[in-house]
């Protein structure tokens, strides 16, 4: 990987996100009653989509709100204009990292919306939100966010509402947390202005479709396993190569499976309820590949998992992938709507760099350092920042936050009683003989059992 | 380092502490109060319903078939829960989200003591015993394979060494 092409400044990028944080400064002080400042920054978001198709509509948003007379489909024109210069930040950054990497990636998908349903709970979600708009970060309070809370409830049971209620589930637990926003000390605007504009994009009938979907026959090498969880839900996500049975390219793709959860279930405990529903988590365990047949994917590159397509194939090194299956893989483009930095999550190899342990941990490749994000390697499994920091080669995800590139160790390869040894992430998933792991696992299982006795008692009475 | 506010995995919140659950199954910082549900030890059917309210520290104790507990101001049921919610949440979140001042050797139960008669909140166990019985729900929610591209947002949290 040329390191060098990621610590360059990629051009037009720091305008972008000029408009995007004059933006978020709007929205912590609310749209009720804009001030001065906050006016501005609404010309700047606006000024900044002016020459996109959105112009029109955004300069009509901007207006309406600086004269604190908006309505929902304005604070929705305000959310696609910020989404889509955070786009095209995403476009930008993806093709520096493709240069970097080598990769090459295949054409966007056409966006395909999906069967528009549940007219009424999308309306109540863009009604809370519109009124945490109204709001602001600063006037927020328990009644108005607790309101998000039914709204919640009534979309969990239904696969199809799952992006949006698991995305105000997390969102609305910060928001409870920080309680009365008139006394926070330091606000998240990037974050929440970030969650509130993908919430609204996602009260839009038919924005969480799935570009046009095909089926997967071959083998699926994995790389690794990441760890996503807020309070009430779990996700684990399977970075692997495919090569397809028919001899075309190998190609990256993902495999995950999320659920809601109680609070109470953390740490290594959140395997157990993944595992029935990704025998993957499996495979990766025992460092095995799969072999698929029809599995369904999207042209994001997105396998959406079914047992009973896949197969558990021959031993297969996620090092030995990583070094020679790798390199020749290509990626998936992100599908027009879902284009945010936050998306990108780039599997890479890394080996021969020097590590420096300082302020930050960071990775010297070729006189360019990376820093490494150590902070997103879960505690549900046995990779630790000291193993990063002792390490000789890497698995790891490239991503982008604030301004920087960085890399997440997936697995590491370092030296353990004078051997090579190899250790990962999602070591776990599958089940683990490790003392803390296990642990853990007991713990969750008592935990829900408890729960599920007090529910018999008290639920359906 | 990045910066609180230009990060979009800026990480709001840490995640509960595991703590056994038989004795006090639910416990939450919402809605402005500290509340939860603690285990009758008499009668496996009966829960009792309690709460601190942030602010005016205003209690409420009751039980899901909304009997008063006998207990008085801070009973068990309100000690039990409070010690519980500084397992999951550690005592300066709750301290916090309470408004309490807690100096260092203090506990928050032992700072609750010190407002001798605390007003009562009637109004907050229907609510909070509904809260419980949503948070049961989640057991019952099936798992799914879909892409769920919204997590990118919440990475795990790892306490920092
Ligand atoms: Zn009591």
């Amino acid at each position: 990987m040329r390191a060098d092409l990621l610590a360059d400044p990629v051009d037009g990028l720091d305008e972008a996100l000029a408009a995007v944080a004059a933006f978020d400064g709007v929205l912590a002080g609310g749209l009720l009653r804009p001030q001065a400042a906050h006016v501005a920054g609404l010309s700047a978001l606006a000024d900044a989509v002016a020459g996109s198709p959105l112009a029109a509509r955004v300069a009509e948003a901007a207006a309406k709100s600086a004269a604190g007379a908006a309505g929902e489909e304005h604070f929705l024109a305000l959310a696609a204009a910020r989404i889509a210069l955070l786009g095209s930040v995403h476009d930008a950054l993806t093709v520096r990292l493709d240069e970097a990497t080598g990769r090459v990636r295949a054409d966007a998908p056409v966006l395909a919306p999906a069967e528009p349903h549940a007219a009424n709970l999308l309306a109540a979600a863009r009604a809370w939100l519109s009124d945490l708009a109204r709001a602001g970060w600063q006037g927020i309070d328990h009644d108005l966010v607790s309101g998000a809370a039914q709204v919640v409830s009534a979309m969990l049971p239904d696969l199809g509402l799952r992006r949006l209620a698991v995305l105000l589930d997390g969102f609305a637990a910060e928001l409870g947390a920080s309680c009365p926003g008139a006394a926070l000390e330091r606000i998240p605007l990037r974050r929440w202005a970030d969650l509130w504009s993908r919430a609204m994009l996602l009260t839009q009938p038919g924005a969480a479709g799935f570009p046009a979907s095909g089926t997967a026959t071959g083998r699926l090498l994995p790389l690794g396993v990441e760890l996503n969880e807020h309070a009430t839900a779990v996700h684990a996500q399977v970075h692997a190569v495919f090569e397809p049975a028919d001899g075309s390219g190998a190609r990256l793709v993902r495999a995950g499976a999320a659920v809601p959860k109680p609070d109470t279930v953390v740490g290594a405990g959140v395997w157990q309820l993944l595992r029935p529903h990704l025998s993957l988590l499996g495979a990766v365990s025992e460092g095995r590949a799969m072999e698929l047949t029809g599995m369904p994917i999207t042209a994001e590159g997105d396998l959406v998992w079914n047992d009973g397509h896949a197969r558990l194939g021959e031993p297969a090194e996620p090092f030995a992938t990583a070094r020679v299956a790798l390199p020749v893989a290509s990626a998936a483009a992100t599908a027009p709507l879902d284009r945010h930095p936050v998306r990108i999550a780039e599997p890479v190899f890394l080996e021969g760099y020097t590590i420096s342990t300082g302020e930050a941990l960071t990775f010297t490749i070729a006189g360019f350092p990376i820093r490494v994000d150590t902070s997103r390697v879960p505690e549900a499994g046995p990779l630790t920042p000291e193993a990063v920091a002792a390490s000789s080669a890497c698995i790891g995800l490239v991503r982008w936050d604030d301004g920087e590139f960085t890399v997440q160790p997936l697995a590491v390869e370092t030296m353990v009683k004078k051997k090579v040894t190899a250790i990962h992430a999602g070591a776990w998933a599958g089940g683990t003989a490790d003392k803390q792991g296990v642990k853990a696992e007991k713990a969750a299982t008592e935990a829900v059992a408890v729960l599920r006795e007090r529910a018999g008692r008290l639920l359906r009475k | 380092m990045p910066a609180w506010e230009t990060t979009s995995a800026a990480r709001v919140l840490e995640p509960a502490r595991p703590r056994k659950l038989a004795k006090v199954p639910f416990v939450e910082l919402a809605d402005g109060r500290v509340q939860g549900v603690v285990s009758s030890g008499s009668d496996i059917a009966r829960v009792y319903v309690s709460s601190v309210a942030a602010g005016s520290f205003a209690v409420s104790c009751s039980t899901n078939n909304n009997r008063p507990c006998g207990g008085g101001g801070h009973c068990k049921h309100i000690s039990g829960m409070i010690q519980e919610a500084v397992l999951q949440y550690g005592q300066e979140r709750v301290a916090r989200y309470l408004r309490l001042e807690v100096p260092s050797g203090s506990s928050v139960m032992q700072e609750l003591y010190k407002v001798r008669t605390p007003a009562s909140d009637r109004a907050a166990a229907a609510s909070v015993f509904s809260r419980f019985l949503r948070h049961l729900a989640y057991l019952e929610l099936s798992a799914g394979t879909a892409p769920l591209p919204e997590m990118q947002w919440f990475p795990p949290v790892r306490a920092v060494a």
